[in-house]
């Protein structure tokens, strides 16, 4: 459904974030997409919407090649991607309805919205996603008014109004606590089992990751260095992806505290590799 | 151990510690700040002060303070009254003129929105507004429109395109770009993206400098009216005119009532639209 093909953004300053990323992502396929800190796994995704341009290669959606669209019918592709964002990017002074209801602004006239006046039908799906994220009783609040955890329910809700066919999703619990993390991927994993969709999720925490996704995708250097699933994912793999030096410190005090264990023993859980990293 | 690394450490370490100075080299410094003083007693120096004339303008002085102490409202009051009704028109029309032109403009001097043509073109025209000041422009159109409050009503409207459009055009650029992007992910088109994405974040703003702007029409309305640009500048100009402190003191007065009034009612207001 999406197919990237040697996709190469080198931004102005003359960093290269991309270096030829070549990926497929099925329908209904949750994948994570982990790395370390200017990795490119951002510029991946903002690659996607176009939110930045790639300076070279290939996004295919839905037999579409986002690269090669202009305005009108880059709007129209946008509709179909959801983006969900690690500091939220709620409009502030808007209440939650708004917001959410902004996730149709792609299909809903100037007038309608300038006036508030969406359709029914948006109204209702408003109110159902609102509901399915637990959010029914904050539709007037003002969006500054949530909670972290609450403003990414709202933004959950605004990109899946959209109907899309594939979620882009940037750091979703970056600045979130440990257990509003889980129920954020818990959520954003459910419905996306629930409607079939796609998603590319960025997201630092290796243990969410493995703990959610069917399949994880490696970048490193703005290349892919892994694409396997969460099981495979053994130290010598995160030393790849992360770096020799850091792993290999890990790998001491990993020594350290349990001393019978041999590192490429066994995979290594997913709790004690958070702690690790 | 830490006990025996802490002594030689904390005797090697500095024992006060002052800000470094703004201007490194200490001649600079002195040598700057006596050419300062210097030129402060050569410029005072400079001044030509005429004892006598103060001397025979302190009775006209003591005049005006008299008048001061006793206005006069009643004795001109139509002039007074029209004259500050001719004002406050003259403020609201030439506001509403203003921020209608401003916001356009404000958005294509906002270098985040607007294409380089664009922003250089608005950016020029804020540019040409501020260079003159409203007398200046008033005088201008006084001798184009004729005099009356017209003139004055476009004075006060170019005027403030300069001022709006420029903070205006500052605050859109300082928002929050993530919140924009956002909306714009969403495939929003871009009226909707303005409306959505940009517009939410800089209402408070516009409104408050909207209401701020007024004060300051109101008060320049009674000042381009000096130059005949209609108002109660004019009233208040044929009243020092004809030695009538009493009545110039009485608008003063009013001018001063109806500034405070709208700075607190411009204050209620910008604290409820946060």
């Amino acid at each position: 459904m999406l197919e990237i093909k040697q996709l190469v953004k080198k931004y102005k300053t003359g960093d290269v974030a991309l270096n030829g990323v070549d990926l497929k992502v099925e329908k209904g396929q949750v994948m994570a997409l982990i790395g370390p800190s200017g990795a490119g796994k951002s510029t991946l995704i903002r690659c996607v919407n176009r939110l930045e341009t790639p300076t070279s290669g290939e996004i295919w959606l839905n037999g579409e090649n986002i690269v090669k669209l202009r305005s009108g019918k880059l709007r129209k592709a946008r509709r179909n991607m959801g983006m969900i964002f690690q500091e939220y990017a709620l409009v502030e002074r808007l209440t939650v309805m708004e917001n959410v209801l902004s996730g149709r602004l792609g299909y809903v006239g100037f007038w309608r919205s300038y006036l508030r006046k969406f359709p029914q039908a948006d109204v209702q799906a408003a109110f159902r996603l609102l509901e399915k994220v637990g959010l029914e009783k904050m539709v007037n609040k003002r969006a500054d008014e949530l909670s972290g955890g609450q403003r990414q329910r709202v933004g959950i809700a605004r990109a899946l109004i959209q109907n899309p066919d594939i979620l882009l999703v940037d750091e979703p619990t970056a600045s979130l606590d440990p257990k509003t993390s889980r129920q954020i991927m818990r959520l954003i994993t459910e419905l996306c089992e629930e409607q079939q969709l796609a998603a590319i999720i960025n997201i630092h925490d290796v243990a969410l990751a493995q703990m959610f996704a069917e399949r994880i995708v490696g970048l490193r250097e703005g290349k892919i260095v892994y694409d396997g699933s969460p099981d495979d994912l053994k130290p010598d793999v995160l030393t790849e992806i992360y770096g020799e030096e850091d792993w290999t410190a890990v790998r001491k005090r990993k020594a350290k505290i349990s001393t019978d264990s041999e590192v490429d023993d066994e995979s290594v859980s997913a709790e004690h590799m958070a702690e690790m990293l | 151990m830490s006990q025996e690394s802490s002594t030689p450490n904390s005797a090697a370490l500095p024992e006060s510690w002052s800000p470094p100075p703004l201007i490194k080299s200490p001649l600079l410094r002195w040598a700057l700040l006596l050419g300062i003083v210097l030129y402060l007693y050569l410029s005072v120096g400079s001044l030509e002060i005429n004892w006598s004339r103060i001397y025979a303008g302190l009775d006209r002085g003591a005049k005006f303070v008299y008048g001061f102490m006793n206005p006069n409202f009643a004795g001109r009051w139509t002039d007074i009254s029209e004259g500050m009704i001719e004002s406050l028109v003259m403020t609201v029309t030439s506001t509403a003129i203003g921020i209608a032109i401003s916001i356009p403009i404000g958005f294509g001097a906002a270098s985040n929105l607007a294409p380089l043509p664009v922003y250089l073109f608005c950016r020029g025209i804020i540019a040409l507004s501020r260079s003159f000041q409203e007398i200046i422009v008033a005088i201008l159109f006084v001798a184009i429109f004729g005099f009356g409050p017209l003139a004055g009503v476009l004075t006060l409207s170019f005027a403030t395109i300069g001022f709006l459009s420029k903070l205006l055009a500052e605050d859109i650029e300082s928002i929050d770009r993530s919140q924009a992007e956002a909306v714009k992910a969403t495939g929003a088109p871009w009226w909707q993206w303005i409306n959505f994405g940009i517009q939410p974040q800089i209402m408070p703003r516009l409104i408050g400098l909207s209401l701020y702007r007024l004060d300051i029409n109101f008060r320049e309305s009674a000042v381009v009216g000096l130059v005949g640009a209609g108002g109660i500048g004019a009233t208040l100009n044929t009243a020092f005119d004809r030695y009538e402190y009493d009545t110039a003191a009485a608008i003063l007065i009013l001018i001063i009532g109806i500034v405070m009034l709208s700075e607190y009612i411009s204050g209620y207001i910008r604290a409820g639209v946060q």
